[in-house]
């Protein structure tokens, strides 16, 4: 007998049962056995490890930043990223707008009975090498088994805490008329990639998500010293949501140059193609990013030495303290109201 | 990117819109035609640069604003049955019937799906045997060839599960009828581009020639517009009533000919409602009777339902270039696109939605009302 092939990948753990049964959500031997073989293994350190109903952990001095959020993403796997990566990189990210360093995640997992094993198993692989690379532990959870037909496969909810080591005040209402607003790269790769894959669209080229953490870019503006005024994760609704909502936290009137917010060409061509705007489509692994307006310059190069803000940009300016408003002056040279979307997205006709 | 930006170019702009200044010597009403033209107008802030002179009139060119309520009511109707997988272009599924619109039926457990192309749902239909697929078959002449060639495909599959909610219209009658209303202050037409890059631009010299109108065939970018909106200016202002193509990228006098052959095997003209303006004689497209069985009306027994306009919406108006959006009392209160009343402010083509959701700021400045 040969000996074992080294595998880099995630071998499954044995499991008696290929697929997800109500039996495993049923808090007996199943449940358990799910508990230990997969999330047990798989998240693995000394505050999980303690199997206790809460996890005991101490925090440092000062302020703490808590945020939850909850993902449902169709299909579980899609280009440049899947739901498991997503859940640790979405609540990293909502902490690393309060300029937080994340320090705990609890996940809840809702499945649906039926899930094959293997999905699972490679969804929770994508957590652990995430939460890995974000630095962050999975300390608690919970799991649910739901009959078939009454979930989506699976939906993951992630809660997470972090440590604000920084003295900003990091909020919408800190904003102020002459800041400079940035986006940290190019718009409207994920809710595309996600948009191809679940319509079927074929387009030249597969378009990648862009999900990713924003942590490390953002801890070396905050290091260099620039005056970070307000950050905002830019996911549904994209960046007219993000500026709509800071604009009406603030009291503010907002003004960016159409021509200065990078998209992509593919981005750009799939949007054209289907009537939709990219300003309103989904990213997971952005941000827009309020800042003094004489630190401007020093931190759009800052975010350019980062691969994940590496085509980071100046777009507008906050132009006065007047009733919420945002507006873009478009290639030719007139403004216009940039609202929120209304709803759902939903491609043009003609 | 290419082919476009070359056709967004801000220098150029300001060149054509130098040049409309220079020549524009009185004040003209021009129309443009399609909702994508109205569209680029206001996303662009394309009427911004034009003088004070000219008077853009947004036409009734949204298929999704013209679909009659009873249409939409009737599709509401067949979404809602048991064992209907009802297929349909995405800007359609938000426009308020009389009760409720498509969204809302899924949300209760009605199968509706958006689509990108009609033969998905032929598609649909071979995948679904046990289904009933029904396709919401709306829009100008642009569309056509394609819900066209859905029918033909799913009759030489002789597929008995798939059906199709036929709303279709044409341009040419709805430029007469607006033409020969008393109240009608269009001087021009800027034509839908891509309805002609169907169907071409023969249908056009006969109706210049009756009302004495320029009517330019146009494409959909700023510099298109900007471009169509000068030959119109140059025309009127020497008193020409020609048909002219900006489009040429596009655009050939004769259209696509296999296309429009398609059309006419698959459809026959019959006249139509058109939401907010009323019927207007051998303005639609139906089945033709060789293609009846596909008729979802006909099989869903809906064909007789009738509907009245809502009071308070002056979509008509708007269609008709009578009024602009921001002059109806629901609008951005009443009516806005979370809650509209009238379709014009469901599409992100119509008028009023346009309007909410680039100009509102500014609805009480001149600009506008010039």
């Amino acid at each position: 007998m040969s000996a074992p092939e080294f595998n880099a990948s995630c071998p499954l753990p044995i499991q008696q049962y290929p697929h997800v049964l109500m039996a495993h959500g049923g808090g007996g031997k199943l449940m358990h056995q799910l508990l230990e073989n997969v999330f047990g293994q798989a998240f693995s350190n000394p505050i999980l490890d303690a199997r206790h109903d809460s996890a005991q952990f101490t925090v440092p001095v000062g302020k703490l930043a808590m945020t939850t959020d909850s993902y449902v993403v169709r299909p579980i796997f899609f280009p440049g990223g899947d739901i498991g990566s997503m859940a640790i990189h979405g609540t990293v990210n909502d902490l690393a707008m309060s300029g937080a360093r994340p320090l705990y995640l609890s996940c809840g997992f809702i499945i649906e009975e039926g899930l094959p094993m293997e999905t699972l198993w490679r969804v929770v692989c994508s957590m652990r090498d995430a939460a890995q690379r974000c630095g962050v532990q999975i300390v608690t959870g919970d799991t649910k088994v739901v009959d078939k037909g009454k979930g989506d496969g699976l939906y993951i909810n992630t809660t997470g805490i972090g440590v604000i080591e920084h003295s900003l005040n990091i909020v919408p209402t800190s904003v102020q008329p002459g800041d400079a607003v940035i986006v940290s790269g190019d718009l409207g790769r994920h809710g595309m990639a996600i948009m191809a894959v679940r319509e079927g669209l074929q387009f030249e080229s597969t378009i990648e998500s862009d999900s990713a953490p924003v942590r490390e870019p953002v801890r070396a503006l905050i290091k260099a010293g620039i005056e970070v005024r307000c950050l905002r994760d830019l996911t549904r609704g994209g960046l007219a949501s993000a500026l709509n909502e800071i604009a009406a936290a603030a009291g503010v009137k907002i003004a960016i140059e159409h021509q200065a917010v990078p998209v992509r060409e593919d981005v750009h061509a799939a949007c054209e193609m289907l009537g939709l705007d990219p300003l309103h489509v989904a990213n997971e692994g952005r941000f827009v990013a309020f800042v003094a307006a004489q630190d401007a310059e020093r931190a759009v190069n800052i975010l350019k030495r980062h691969a994940v803000s590496t085509n980071a940009a100046l777009i507008g300016r906050v132009v006065e303290q007047a009733a919420p408003l945002v507006t873009v002056r478009s290639a030719i040279g007139a403004s216009r109201i940039l609202d929120m979307p209304s709803g759902e997205q939903l491609p043009r006709i003609c | 990117m290419k082919f476009l930006d070359e056709y967004r170019d801000g220098d150029l702009a300001q060149k054509f819109a130098r040049e409309i200044h220079r020549i524009t010597t009185k004040p003209w009403t021009i129309m443009e035609v399609c909702g994508g033209q109205t569209h680029a107008i206001v996303k662009f802030g394309i009427d911004e640069l034009l003088p004070k002179q000219i008077t853009l009139i947004h036409g009734p060119g949204c298929p999704v604003c013209v679909t009659p309520l009873e249409v939409i009511d009737k599709a509401l109707e067949i979404a809602a049955k048991p064992g209907v997988i009802f297929t349909s272009f995405g800007d359609m599924l938000r426009v308020p019937g009389s009760t409720t619109d498509l969204l809302s039926v899924k949300a209760k457990g009605g199968d509706v799906r958006m689509i990108y192309s009609p033969l998905d749902a032929v598609k649909l239909a071979e995948q679904n045997p046990t289904k009933e697929v029904v396709f919401f078959g709306v829009g100008f002449e642009t569309t056509a060839p394609a819900t066209a060639m859905a029918v033909f495909q799913a009759a030489q599959k002789e597929l008995k599960n798939f059906s199709m909610l036929v709303s279709h219209v044409l341009v040419p009658p709805a430029i007469e009828a607006l033409m020969s209303s008393p109240n009608c202050r269009v001087q021009a037409f800027l034509a839908a581009g891509h309805v002609c890059t169907v169907m071409g631009y023969e249908e056009y010299p006969p109706l210049a020639a009756k009302y004495h109108v320029p009517i330019v065939v146009t494409g959909f970018e700023p510099l298109d517009i900007l471009h169509g909106i000068l030959m119109t200016v140059q025309q009127l202002e020497s008193r020409r009533a020609e048909v002219e193509n900006q489009y040429a990228r596009s655009v050939r006098r004769e259209g696509n000919q296999p296309a429009q052959e398609l059309i006419k095997k698959v459809f026959q003209v019959v006249p139509r409602k058109w939401r907010g303006v009323g019927e207007i004689p051998q303005s639609g497209m139906g089945l033709a009777e060789g293609y009846a069985a596909f008729d979802a009306e006909r099989k869903f027994g809906v064909a007789d339902r009738r509907v009245d306009e809502p009071a308070d919406c002056i979509a008509g108006l708007i269609l008709q270039g009578l009024k602009k959006p921001h002059e109806c009392p629901a609008f951005g209160g009443k009516c806005t696109p979370e809650h509209p009343l009238g379709a014009t402010m469901v599409s992100s083509e119509g008028a009023c939605a346009a309007y909410y959701r680039y100009r509102r700021h500014t609805v009480a400045d001149t600009a506008l009302t010039k």
